[in-house]
């Protein structure tokens, strides 16, 4: 019950590796071993996991596709974007409003989030082509409601017969003048993962809209939130605080974006990057070709947020804003203290396994941390070995044979618009100082000894975790949810917070407190047998009172 | 508004699908897989289809759906998916230890034209698939018709396993098509009401509303087996309710192996739940309890005593056809107006039979095949009507129009109670009238006046 100590963890990390490992065949073992995990992060050294490497059949992976990297997750939050899949009607419906992506219009705003558009290929489609059908729904499109961009995505089907989407797009775009087309080679069987369409989302945007407007906005200390798609209302938050501290944000990578943020992304100062897997493209792209610096933040728990936003003030070193950002901390974490000092007693020693997309299972500790929980694993499906590791890797990185053909764009300085947001000498000062740009340090390091991280979980993995370790709570995602809760354990989604949130910023950290002591500390998990399951054998003559 | 763009002038349109009421294949083969015992539905294709597909079973039956996928790569997508279905066989029998592996297609291995009996006959001579365990196969292209005709391929795919002796043993086979596990469980309990010995296939009760006692089985008592299906070729009939997701297996059995079948509608309602008993009490050669007529007289009782308030209410509703067909029929047979009618699964006869249906309705009736949502809204939009029912994207439209809403049909993602109470039989009738009119006395209650709001209806 809810005071009631845990039971400790009686199996050595070596043993339970050789757990995980026992039922597989050889070949699939020797696999998997590098993927599992042991933590021993030292200072400056951390261990080598693989990642980004392709899928075992038949094993019950959490993993989706490229399709869903990039229509679901980078381009679907973009509010008056049509998004049009080229493809059989699945691929469409199943990203149709089911990531939690809020959106605020406004009353007359445009809005095409709760819209599903699609080619609805058949088997004349696959036969004939697809390419006239995707010229018409274009043109179908264009002429019901005028939208300001019309973008393509390719699925499965459309890369194997051969229809050039990317032709089709130019022409159509040339064709109506105001209106930009154009498409992705997102077809789910590139790369290994949804990472690869991450990939293909940031270079066509960067190549299709960014740098489109040039107009200077107005506000000071202008930021791009980068990697950030309020679900649950947390890009709402973030855009709260970041308000209330007079930070502008002139982009936001994806979450209730327009078309016109990322046509105007060039004119920030400082590009903050939220999931560094899907949306580092983007960020390492602005600086080389406009010069901005990018730091990553966090606004996953309150002391993250905290130190987040003392980051951002210490780039534009402006004292007027520094003083301003410890005002907004100081008033915001009253409230998270009070909430904080509540609900601790109740998480204090509790312990967490965390399995998501390519950042949260990292982020998520702090704020578990906050609640005095341990995080005994962790992993994700589809980040790579810099986001275990930290940056430091990526030289040494080999792109495998599955990913070798997701396209690496070169983008140089631009010849007028380049400009360095901060001299050589502005730069070391702060470097000096002890402030890291364009870094991550990956997850590992933030991981106690002993524990796991897991890359690529699968549902045979998962099931084997919960029986050793006991976590007092799990979190990944749908897929897993429910076979976990029928093991008697609670099971918090993080990517579509169970229909809760915000998560992010203050009032999110407060958010997440009360539903994990909820969770946690539900009722429910002690219905699980009844008296008689309890204590099966009759010893006595039941007498009536 | 939600759909604020969507305009009250009908362009026609030939490319573009805005806002389907389908959706592709293999999610149809997966949830007809997870109906037989031990079985874990396999997707051949590249994994995204399989995350999709499990994800939204999960939403709508908020219970764990086990399947594996080929996680096919760029290379296997151009040279073959054979490698990575022979890994998969041999992974899924070590790993998860299922009786049955049932393989379903996509878009991507249908284009490339990977041969699953060939691959299935590879496995069988490396000797992959272990003794006594069974693989069975169906070929569900994205691009034909819909979910619902993946759900009929793997139905009919489960058919084909039937080995008749010659020897008949007296069941009767019942398909009862894509239902809700709680509707399953209620022709189940009608045909033992009868007394009638039936093989169920699919049957998913027991394995998609399953119990929480903190123990987890990948694979939960239930489900039609093996064995049952090896016999399903020597009933003495076939049952198949609804002609888009069960006539196929059922025809099969018949041209087979003489199997005679009866297709008949989905038990929705008064009078199919008539025809289905009346067919059942028929073929099984069984008198029909007292039991049974009493729930079919309380439905009739329900239906009289609330006529009013269905008297010539107009009805959009949208789904899948066999469900479509029956429910029309339904609201028909009750007085009420189905006005808009639309799914997303082809086929023309669809349309024949709800304007032979709907033949004596006072207002005009839009129908539509391979129609979309969109085109519905615009329909409402120029004739609106009373009452919307239909899966949970209705909800847009609901809120958009200020129309009662009702919840019906696949999927069903935000509320609760589909998987543990039927809508078939006269039972699930009176808890669909319950739930209608619910929604149209709470619309009511929620628009009257102070003076004329009611304390008794």
């Amino acid at each position: 019950m809810a005071t009631a100590k845990k039971k400790l963890v009686q199996w050595e990390p070596t043993d339970i590796k050789k757990e995980l490992l026992s039922k597989y065949p050889a070949k699939v073992a020797r696999k998997r071993a590098k993927q599992i995990l042991i933590n021993e992060a030292l200072e400056n050294t951390t261990p080598e996991i693989q990642a980004n490497v392709r899928t075992i059949p038949g094993i019950i992976t959490m993993r989706g596709c490229t399709y869903a990297g990039c229509k679901g997750v980078i381009m679907g939050p973009t509010r008056d974007v049509v998004n049009l899949v080229h493809g059989p009607i699945g691929c469409s419906f199943y990203a149709w409003l089911t990531r939690r992506n809020q959106t605020d219009a406004g009353e007359n705003g445009e809005n095409y989030m709760t819209y599903c558009f699609s080619t609805d290929m058949q088997d004349s489609d696959i036969i004939f082509g697809g390419e006239k059908k995707l010229a018409q729904a274009i043109q179908e499109v264009y002429d019901i409601f005028h939208p300001k961009a019309i973008t393509v995505f390719a699925t499965c089907p459309v890369g194997l017969i051969g229809d050039d989407i990317h032709n089709v797009a130019r022409l159509k775009k040339e064709e109506f003048g105001d209106c930009n087309v154009f498409a992705f080679s997102c077809e789910g069987y590139k790369g290994v993962s949804q990472s690869a369409g991450h990939h293909i989302a940031n270079n066509q945007i960067f190549t299709h809209i960014v740098g489109e407007n040039d107009e200077v906005k107005e506000g000071e200390y202008k930021i791009n939130l980068l990697g950030e798609y309020n679900i649950g209302g947390d890009g709402f938050e973030i855009d709260r605080v970041l308000r209330k501290c007079g930070i502008a944000t002139i982009s936001t990578f994806s979450g209730n974006s327009t078309y016109d943020q990322f046509a105007s992304a060039h004119t920030a100062d400082l590009s903050c990057v939220m999931c560094h897997r899907s949306i580092n493209y983007v960020a390492d792209m602005l600086e080389t070709k406009y010069g901005i610096p990018w730091i990553k933040v966090n606004f996953i728990s309150a002391k993250s947020t905290a130190k987040s936003l003392r980051k951002i003030a210490e780039y534009f070193g402006d004292q007027k804003l520094i003083d301003r950002v410890e005002e907004v901390i100081a008033e915001e974490m009253k409230a998270v203290d009070a909430a904080q000092k509540d609900v601790f007693p109740r998480t204090d020693g509790k312990t967490a396994m965390l399995f998501v997309g390519g950042s949260r299972a990292h982020h998520y500790q702090d704020l578990f941390a906050e609640l005095g929980m341990k995080t005994l694993a962790a992993g994700y499906e589809f980040a790579h070995r810099d986001d275990y590791e930290g940056r430091q890797v990526i030289p040494n990185l080999k792109v495998d044979a599955d990913s070798r053909n997701i396209e690496e764009i070169e983008v140089e300085a631009d010849p007028t618009r380049y400009k360095p947001r901060k001299t050589e000498e502005e730069l070391k000062a702060l470097e000096d100082g002890g402030f890291e740009f364009k870094d991550y340090n990956g997850m590992l390091p933030d991981m106690e000894a002993g524990t796991f991280a897991i890359d690529d979980l699968n549902q045979f993995e998962a099931e084997k975790l919960v029986e050793l370790m006991k976590p007092d709570i799990f979190c990944a995602g749908i897929k897993e949810k429910f076979s976990i809760q029928k093991l008697g354990v609670p099971m918090k989604q993080l990517h579509s917070y169970d229909s809760h949130g915000p998560y992010a910023g203050f009032k999110g950290a407060v958010n997440f407190y009360y539903e994990i002591d909820r969770l946690v500390n539900s009722k429910v998990w002690g219905y699980m047998k009844a008296p008689w399951q309890e204590s099966p054998e009759l010893s006595a003559t039941y007498v009536w009172e | 508004m939600l759909l604020r763009h969507t305009p009250k002038e009908i362009k026609e349109r030939s490319a573009v699908m805005i806002n389907p009421a389908k959706t592709c294949q293999p999610i149809g083969a997966m949830y007809a897989a997870l109906g037989i015992q031990g079985c874990l539905p396999h997707s051949h294709g590249s994994q995204g289809c399989c995350a999709y597909h499990r994800s939204a079973l999960t939403r709508h039956y908020k219970e764990p759906i086990s399947a594996s996928t080929s996680s096919f790569t760029e290379g296997a997508s151009v040279f073959g998916g054979q490698a990575n279905l022979l890994q998969s066989i041999r992974n899924i029998f070590s790993v998860y230890e299922p009786e049955v592996i049932a393989v379903h297609t996509t878009c991507l291995s249908e284009t490339i034209g990977d041969d699953l009996p060939q691959i299935f006959d590879k496995a069988t001579k490396e000797g992959t698939i272990p003794e006594g365990k069974t693989v069975l196969g169906a070929n569900t292209p994205s691009y034909v018709g819909s979910h619902v005709t993946g759900f009929s391929n793997m139905v009919k795919a489960m058919a084909a396993l039937a080995e008749p002796t010659g020897k008949k043993n007296g069941k009767v086979n019942v398909i009862p098509g894509w239902v809700e596990p709680s509707d399953m469980e209620e022709i189940k309990r009608l045909a033992a009401l009868v007394g009638a010995d039936i093989t169920l296939f699919p049957d998913t009760s027991g394995i998609l509303n399953a119990p929480l006692t903190g123990e987890y089985s990948m694979f939960p008592k239930g489900g039609v087996t093996i064995a049952e299906l090896k016999g399903c070729g020597d009933a003495i009939g076939t049952l198949a309710l609804g002609e888009w997701c069960s006539a196929d297996a059922a025809r099969f059995l018949d041209s087979k192996y003489k199997v005679p079948c009866s297709v008949l509608d989905m038990p929705f309602g008064l009078k199919a739940t008539d025809r289905f008993i009346d067919a059942l009490r028929t073929v099984a050669g069984k008198v029909v309890p007292e039991e049974i007529a009493i729930e079919r007289g309380q439905l009739v009782d329900l239906i009289s005593d609330m006529h009013q308030y269905f008297y010539h209410k107009k009805v959009a509703i949208y789904g899948d056809p066999d469900q479509l067909i029956a429910m029309t029929e339904f609201l028909t047979s009750i007085d009420m107006c189905p006005v808009h009618i639309v799914t997303g699964t082809p086929g023309k006869k669809f349309e024949e039979r709800i304007k032979e249906i709907t033949k004596d309705s006072p207002f005009p009736v839009n129908v539509r095949a391979k129609g979309d949502m969109f085109l519905m809204h615009q329909w409402i939009k120029n004739d609106p009507v009373d009452l919307l029912i239909g899966n949970t994207y209705g909800k847009y439209i609901s809120r958009d129009e200020d129309i009662p809403f009702v919840r019906w049909g696949f999927p069903i993602l935000d509320r609760q109670g589909h998987q543990y109470f039927p809508t078939v039989g006269y039972k699930g009738g009176l808890r669909f009238l319950e739930k209608v009119l619910d929604a149209l006395l709470s619309r009511e209650d929620r628009d009257a006046t102070e003076q004329k709001f009611e304390l008794v209806y």
